[in-house]
């Protein structure tokens, strides 16, 4: 018996299925990175990779109009952050504590978001029945031919 | 799109955004794409998806206002935006682990600022919208290469990158074993990178059957269909020289199946960051000494992991969110000299308007959905 089938029980190397010049007569570009120097990454930690376009030290600070949750962990307010929805109503609540109180490191600073979540969905359902919604809904126009799957998409 | 909660999606009116900082652009989006990460956040896993707010992190369109500090920009450009939202110079940039910047996400010091990607990620409004804010428009958008079609720009705003980051991170040398668990987007891509970095076998796991057939056609690889073997690690063991592969990488992510208790307790109970299958999975068919490569997507909570399996194994692990713009340079060269063909994966085009439609869809892998795309005002 050849040492190859025994392996991993011989040390022998690995069977090669095809050889680097089959392998390259078939895959567009097989081995055009074999050479690690060439790939972006390496290594992975740079001594110098700030781009050329940022031209500032420490960012300008986004100005804080509402006031805005942030992790424990954090010094301070990032230099800038999203706005996309700051905290309202009890889940807001639930999720001030939640950063406010305990690090990321905690499971209840998850679990706490995590429950937050839920009450909020349920809390706008409410809103939108009691006619307090903000949802501002557009109405999608009708397909052209509607089928069971895929309706409204255009297959390439 | 806004989100309304756990599998509700609706198309509403929202305010245009506006510039909140000297370096903001703010771009009129052109195409957009659905991720499959983007299905964590559908799915309700990731902690602090707010109701009201737009998912969205990949997307190219045209630059339509910047703020009073940007140089480098102007209105009318065409760019493509890495999905992380980075500021350059933290401490973290500086080392060019863009994907870690510490100075755009005050709600975690453990993750980076992704567009649309909860407040876990920093609170930003993502890009499946006609406009979307874009922070420090001086360091993360890119005009557009003239000979690059849309979509390739558009793939290389994350899944490409990322699936290339994810085989750079297996350390591939000559002759490699590596194995792909999920034949999604950034799996295909991971497979397909392998081959440039030297590997002497791709295999590709997966359970549905169009991607699988994507994963030979497109990647060039083997395929495992992990529901028809009876024990997918005994069976890549077996197909592997009883060795193992000496790189795995996990495309998959939270949403793992093939195991009722973890896929139960994850995706439903919400009790692990993500359903570790493919991960376990991975720790288990690599060979010993080999390394693990993760660029699925997974939650901040705790995952119930097989770490014993990897110290015994002497496995190392490799994991980042993709440093997006590090990977850009390369890889234009590859799409220019036809190495890579990244929008051969789109499937489908669908109307922002009909963005509902398409999460579902996607989410449910119909109609042999791989890669779709929403295009606003189509």
């Amino acid at each position: 018996m050849p040492d190859q089938d025994q392996t991993p029980y011989v040390s022998a190397a690995r069977p090669q299925r095809f050889s680097p010049d089959e392998l390259r007569a078939r895959i567009p570009g097989w081995g055009a990175d074999l050479d690690p120097a060439v790939r972006p990454s390496v290594p992975r930690e740079l001594s110098d990779g700030v781009p050329a376009h940022a031209h500032w030290r420490l960012p300008e600070q986004q100005p804080e109009l509402e006031r805005r949750e942030r992790s424990i962990e954090h010094a301070r307010l990032t230099p800038v952050f999203g706005t996309a929805a700051p905290l309202r109503g009890l889940s807001g609540r639930v999720r001030r504590l939640a950063y406010a109180r305990y690090s990321e490191a905690r499971a209840p600073h998850w679990l706490l978001l995590i429950a937050a979540d839920r009450i909020e969905v349920v809390e706008q359902r409410a809103l939108a029945l009691a006619g307090r919604g903000t949802a501002r809904p557009v109405r999608a126009p009708e397909p052209d031919a509607p089928t069971q799957r895929g309706e409204a998409h255009e297959r390439q | 799109m806004v989100y309304r909660g756990p599998y509700k999606i609706a198309v509403e009116e929202k305010d245009r955004p506006a510039v909140e900082h000297p370096n903001d652009a703010i771009v009129r989006v052109e195409r957009a794409a659905i991720c499959g990460s983007d299905l964590h956040l559908y799915h309700g896993m990731m902690p602090d998806t707010r109701v009201g707010t737009t998912f969205g992190h990949e997307f190219i369109g045209v630059v339509d206002e910047v703020g009073p500090s940007v140089e480098h920009l102007q209105p009318g450009d065409r760019v493509m935006v890495p999905f992380n939202v980075f500021c350059g110079t933290c401490y973290f940039c500086a080392k060019g682990l863009y994907s870690n910047c510490h100075n755009v996400n005050p709600n975690a010091t453990a993750v980076g600022g992704i567009y649309g990607y909860s407040h876990t990620a920093g609170g930003y409004d993502g890009g499946q919208a006609e406009y979307v804010r874009v922070p420090f428009a001086d360091v993360g958008p890119t005009l557009i290469p003239e000979w690059m079609s849309d979509d390739d720009a558009l793939m290389c705003t994350d899944a490409l990158p990322t699936g290339y980051f994810g085989a750079q991170l297996g350390d591939i040398g000559l002759g490699d074993v590596v194995v792909v668990f999920g034949a999604g987007p950034v799996g295909l891509f991971a497979a397909r990178s392998a081959w440039l970095m030297g590997a002497g076998r791709v295999i590709v796991v997966d359970q549905v059957e169009e991607r699988l057939a994507m994963a030979e056609q497109f990647a060039f690889a083997e395929t495992v269909h992990f529901k028809q073997v009876k024990d997918v690690v005994v069976h890549l063991k077996k197909i592997t020289d009883h060795l193992g592969a000496d790189v795995v990488i996990d495309a998959v992510g939270a949403e793992a199946d093939g195991n009722r208790w973890q896929h139960f307790t994850s995706t439903k109970l919400k009790l692990q960051g993500g359903s570790p299958i493919a991960l376990n999975w991975a720790i288990d068919a690599v060979r010993k000494g080999g390394t693990v490569s993760v660029v699925g997507a997974y939650g901040p909570v705790f995952s119930a992991v097989k770490f014993g399996d990897a110290v015994n194994k002497g496995l190392t692990l490799r994991m980042n969110q993709c440093p997006v713009k590090r990977q850009w340079p390369r890889l234009f060269e590859h799409i220019r000299n036809g190495h890579l063909t990244p929008s051969d994966i789109i499937t489908h085009r669908i109307p922002l308007e009909h963005v509902a439609e398409g999460y579902h869809l996607f989410s449910s892998k119909l109609d042999g959905c791989i890669k779709p795309v929403l295009v606003p005002n189509a």
